[in-house]
């Protein structure tokens, strides 16, 4: 009797995580690819830790697709796999990326091609651990359902005894945190033309400002709470209570003493640059200053 | 009739080239400045640097995509490689259709200390083969407190062509009106993204107002990083010491030798008054042979206006984190009063 088996890959991978980078360089080779080409294929870098695949870097790599037949340029994938490496050796071959919705027919072979490439440039590294099978990411740059959809697979073969069936492409959980990203600050990101980037201070009033509207919607919400307008939940009432209780508990005595000490402390060394910048502009005239003869 | 007009419009565009407008803005894109961060980011503490590509329009200097460069160890061999890494990776990227005009380089500093006279000497490297480079800098320590540190730096003209002709005399500075100030020019940065990341940013933010970056903001601790700044500081004020008795010790010697000088042109006329009275000829007035006539050589200016080049930004820094914690303690107070 013949039974469909799954082979899983030798060590499952649980999850994948992607920064903001790879996504900003697939969208520019997209928005750079040659006109008579209908999506962009290219190679995903990164490293893999615990079943996590974290895609740090991408290049994109020339390719030529027509109904019946896909090739890419394997050249180049290996001499830009031999640049990057110059520069992060740690950055190994964890995948491949393809522009457009879905996984289409082309797309086995091309996953067929990685899975060799990825044992062979295994055998170069001698690192047995990392016996991880490609990943294969989509991203979605025709917003076909009206939103942007950008998802990760791993192949799975299935085999009708001893037979090789077909290649499943199975979904895996992508994290698009971007903690990356946030730290540049959306806003910057976000919109095609910033004018200037916003110095010390500016950030300082913004990130004030958004603590603020913060502070503004938990009071609103406990006020509804309180007066029955809205649900009560208990989880959000503890988090509100544990938020609170981690003000340290100090005295108003000893809390000014420490205030003022810091206050102190930042007005000598603003007064202490100043000063430093008086004696550069003195010493500047003298060192320029005319001779007397 | 088409000729001569084609002609006098190529004539018109040719000669308007002549005049290239002053750089006003540098316009990075989005990708590029991932890219310098994630780079920066991952070899920090250590200074890494690579190449901006991109387009020279008008008086915009657009960066549209950079590749790093490997940390090249002190080996003399490894140099032919650098250059061959370089050409592959233009080449590859021409066949990918990215901009392949190099138009500078990127380089991550710690604290703000890059001015330095490698810089200097990159600069006019660059300057040789490019018609306008500009160096970008970013200070991962600086971009840990919430601020976004990049830098568009460029030589100014005229201390180019005093770096030139390698004359840095206080007579030269003072006649150009040159001081520390001029050295560097600051030019500011322009953010642009296409359309599609946009599009991509705007659903992928998320839910929450408040990001990683306000986090970094309004952390209390800031006292490593000022501790480290005022050592660097210190330093420096230590460096600038020694370069004032340097020029002290020069303009003491330079008296000294003008006083020997006198004193000894003194002593020829007396002796050859002397002479004129004994009838033989008088000796001439001067004596290149002597050692008190042989010039002293001015110390060059361009160290010391480079230590206070970074003296000055240390102050700034410092200025710039002081203002916030001064926010961030007020801020406690209120919360604490409450």
């Amino acid at each position: 009797m013949a039974v469909l088996q799954f082979f899983p890959p030798s060590s499952p991978i649980v999850s994948a995580r992607l920064h903001p980078v790879v996504l900003f360089n697939i969208c520019d080779c997209y928005v750079r690819r040659p006109d008579q080409a209908d999506r962009v294929i290219g190679t995903l870098l990164g490293s893999v830790s615990d079943g996590v695949v974290e895609i740090k870097n991408s290049y994109a790599v020339p390719h030529n697709e027509s109904a019946d037949q896909v090739a890419l340029d394997v050249e180049y994938h290996r001499n830009m796999y031999l640049s990057h490496l110059k520069v992060n050796p740690k950055e190994v071959l964890v995948g491949w990326f393809s522009t457009g919705f879905g996984v289409s027919g082309g797309s086995s072979l091309i996953h067929d091609f990685y899975v060799k490439e990825l044992k062979d440039s295994v055998k170069d590294l001698k690192d047995a651990q990392n016996s991880v099978p490609p990943l294969h990411l989509t991203v979605d740059t025709g917003f076909r359902n009206g939103e942007a959809s950008i998802k990760a697979y791993v192949s799975v073969n299935l085999s009708l005894g001893d037979r090789p069936l077909a290649a499943q492409f199975q979904e895996i959980p992508l994290d698009l945190r971007m903690i990356e990203a946030e730290r540049v600050g959306f806003d910057i990101l976000k919109t095609t033309v910033v004018d200037k980037l916003p110095n010390d201070l500016e950030g300082m009033e913004a990130s004030m400002e958004r603590l603020y509207a913060l502070i503004d919607d938990i009071y609103k919400y406990v006020d509804d709470a309180v007066e029955g307008r809205a649900a009560l939940d208990n989880d959000i009432g503890r988090f509100l209570a544990d938020a609170l209780a981690s003000v340290p508990k100090i005295s108003p005595a000893a809390f000014d003493k420490v205030f003022n000490d810091k206050i102190q402390d930042n007005l000598a060394l603003v007064y202490l640059s100043s000063l430093i910048r008086a004696q550069l502009g003195i010493a500047e005239k003298l060192n320029t200053a005319a001779q007397i003869l | 009739m088409a000729n001569t007009m084609a002609r006098s419009f190529l004539q018109a565009v040719s000669s308007s080239e002549e005049v290239a407008p002053p750089l006003r803005v540098v316009q990075m894109e989005g990708l590029a400045v991932l890219k310098i961060i994630k780079h920066c980011n991952e070899f920090s503490p250590a200074l890494v640097t690579g190449q901006l590509l991109g387009l020279d329009v008008g008086s915009v200097l657009e960066v549209t995509n950079c590749f790093p460069f490997p940390i090249r160890e002190e080996d003399e061999e490894i140099e032919a490689d650098g250059a061959n890494y370089q050409l592959e990776m233009m080449r590859c990227l021409r066949e990918v259709n990215v901009d392949n005009n190099t138009i500078g380089w990127y380089q991550s500093t710690l604290l703000g200390s890059f001015q330095t006279v490698e810089l200097i000497e990159t600069f006019m490297n660059y300057q040789e083969n490019i018609r306008r480079c500009v160096c970008i800098i970013y200070d991962p320590s600086r971009s840990s407190q919430g601020a976004l540190a990049l830098k568009a730096l460029k030589l100014t003209d005229s201390f180019m062509d005093l770096h030139r002709k390698n004359n840095f005399t206080g007579e030269k500075l003072r006649e150009k009106k040159l001081s520390w100030v001029d050295i560097f020019e600051e030019i500011p940065i322009k953010i642009s993204n296409p359309a599609l990341i946009s599009a991509f940013m705007t659903e992928l933010e998320p839910e929450s107002p408040v990001a990683q970056c306000d986090y970094d903001r309004l952390k209390l601790s800031t006292a490593p990083y000022m501790e480290r700044n005022l050592e660097f500081l210190i330093d420096c004020m230590e460096d600038l010491s020694s370069e004032q008795n340097k020029f002290q010790y020069y303009y003491r010697s330079l008296s000294r030798q003008q006083a020997q000088q006198q004193a000894w042109l003194q002593k020829r006329r007396v002796e050859n008054m002397a002479r004129k009275a004994a009838g033989e000829e008088p000796l001439p007035e001067e004596d290149p042979s002597n050692s008190i006539f042989k010039p002293i050589p001015e110390p060059s200016h361009l160290d010391s206006y480079l230590i206070t080049n970074q003296i000055s930004n240390y102050c700034n820094q410092i200025n710039g984190v002081a203002g916030q914690n001064f926010s961030r303690l007020y801020i406690m107070k209120a919360l604490h009063e409450n």
